[in-house]
């Protein structure tokens, strides 16, 4: 490549044993070096907003994301059966809130919330994280009522608390004044209150966010197509037994 | 026109330099980057995508550039090419002037290149307004570097003078935030830490208002704001190149 560089038979014997021992010393050393997936207990408090705003250095769309993916690491890869069960979720939705802060629009956190963590097989954090969505649903319902509305079916289906759901699905009706919400959102509360099946209020609300085009990103609707035949088959497997 | 003349050989040199190759390098980084990085999310992958690509390809620019300039001015102070050049009949100002446009056009045609792929996720508009406010900002940096490498005479702190500018000047808002929030105690030193955070981004330019990642993601910015933005990177490299022919013209050679 260089012209001026000499032959390589111009490279000493030892110095060729050097390299290539050196190199197999790295590839080996670090060969039994994996790093373990990070475990829940690892996941530290969340910083200051201010402190993250710093760190973006003005970037605060591409590290509200970086951040995002890095907390959604916890407690989820190896051999693990039932991810994010052990996470402490004080400290999980004080991260989503500061992703939250550091790009208002984006819908990450929301999303890692309500269909994610709240979706755990413990009710005292799935409440946790529930209760998190509505919070953040106040600061700006015409964006976030989606998000709401499925914290509203997850909370009748999931946790059966029939008040938590239809305070959640009252919030959407009062709080939401955008046009473009659909009337099946502003009247959420009633299909609360119907005899329906998780799996049918769930095919209303997904076919009713893909029909409206609010869902375009294709790994969040690969995602919740994914959810919706998890959600058939073990609806299937309860009504054979 | 001498001052042309000057530009065109800049920008001959950068082209025959390793600029063009690592500037590909950093747009194939940056798209790797974002693919595997989007194969872990769960939602908003194409907004992921962008953000990455826009943040590292901006930050590959400026750096690029800033490194290029510095090390080109070096090389014709160490070789004693600069001598040679200012014993043609030329004015000093047109030496520095005609050398920082064709570093600038550079910038340019650096943030043109690292638009293009942004193209895959934001509109034509969009992108267009986002390389505008980078070729701006890449003239800025081009333009410190310029300066502190004439004025510093030494690559490794011109470099940094440069980096650490840049990074300042992009966090100094979230640094103000800091020191006037409300948390923070009413005491006398305080306060004149608040006043001097204020006074030293009296002097920096507002890099955080400019080439905004969130314009790709979530629309175009408000003409007005955006129009003030670029005023402002204007205003900066114009006080640069002037602090620079200062300089130049004090300079005994």
């Amino acid at each position: 490549m260089n012209r001026d560089a000499r032959a390589l038979a111009c490279v000493p014997p030892g110095v060729w044993l050097a390299l290539g021992l050196s190199l197999a010393a790295q590839l080996a050393w670090q060969g039994t070096r994996q790093p373990a997936p990070p475990a829940a207990a690892d996941l530290p408090p969340p910083p200051p907003v201010q402190a993250l705003r710093l760190a973006s250095f003005g970037e605060p769309e591409a590290a509200a994301r970086l951040v995002a993916l890095y907390v959604q690491a916890f407690d989820l890869g190896g051999g693990n059966a039932l991810p994010y069960k052990n996470l402490d979720y004080r400290r999980l939705t004080g991260w989503l809130r500061a992703i939250l802060e550091l790009d208002p629009r984006s819908e990450y956190p929301l999303f890692l919330a309500a269909r994610v963590y709240a979706e755990v097989p413990d009710e005292a954090r799935s409440r946790i994280a529930l209760e998190f969505v509505y919070q953040e649903f106040l600061k700006d319902p015409n964006r976030r009522w989606p998000w709401l509305a499925h914290a509203a079916l997850l909370a009748k289906h999931r946790l059966g608390d029939l008040a938590l759901a239809r305070r959640f699905a009252a919030a959407i009706d009062h709080y939401t004044t955008a046009e473009d919400v659909p009337v099946w959102a502003k009247q959420m509360e009633i299909f609360i209150l119907e005899d329906m099946s998780e799996l049918e209020a769930a095919k209303i609300m997904i076919g009713g966010l893909l029909a409206k085009g609010a869902i375009r990103d294709p790994a969040e609707a690969r995602f919740l197509k994914q959810r919706l035949d998890e959600l058939e088959a073990r609806i299937a497997r309860g009504t054979k037994r | 026109m001498p001052a042309a003349i000057l530009a065109r050989f800049v920008l001959l040199e950068a082209r025959r330099s390793g600029l063009p190759w690592l500037a590909a390098a950093s747009i194939a980084v940056a798209l790797g980057l974002a693919a595997f990085l989007s194969q872990v999310s769960l939602t908003e992958s194409r907004a992921l995508q962008a953000s990455i690509v826009a943040a590292l390809l901006r930050a590959s620019a400026v750096f690029l550039i800033a490194a290029h300039v510095a090390s080109s001015t070096l090389r014709e102070l160490n070789d004693k090419e600069l001598e040679r050049m200012l014993s043609l009949p030329l004015s000093r100002s047109t030496q520095y002037l005609g050398r920082l446009a064709g570093f600038a056009l550079c910038g340019v045609a650096l943030a043109a290149a690292c638009a293009a792929p942004l193209l895959l996720w934001a509109s034509a508009g969009t992108v267009a307004l986002w390389a505008l406010s980078l070729a701006c900002e890449s003239a800025l940096v081009a333009a410190a570097a310029l300066f502190f490498s004439m004025t510093l005479a030494q690559q490794v702190p011109a470099i940094a003078a440069s980096a650490g500018l840049y990074v300042l000047a992009r966090s100094m808002a979230a640094i103000q935030s800091i020191a006037g929030g409300p948390l923070a105690e009413a005491s006398l030193p305080h306060e004149l830490a608040r006043w001097g955070v204020d006074a030293i981004a009296l002097l920096l330019p507002r890099l955080e208002a400019v080439t905004r990642t969130g314009w790709l993601l979530y629309g175009p910015p408000d003409a007005g704001a955006y129009a003030a933005a670029l005023a402002g990177l204007v205003l900066y490299t114009g006080l640069l190149i002037a602090a620079g022919l200062f300089d130049f013209h004090r300079r005994n050679l």
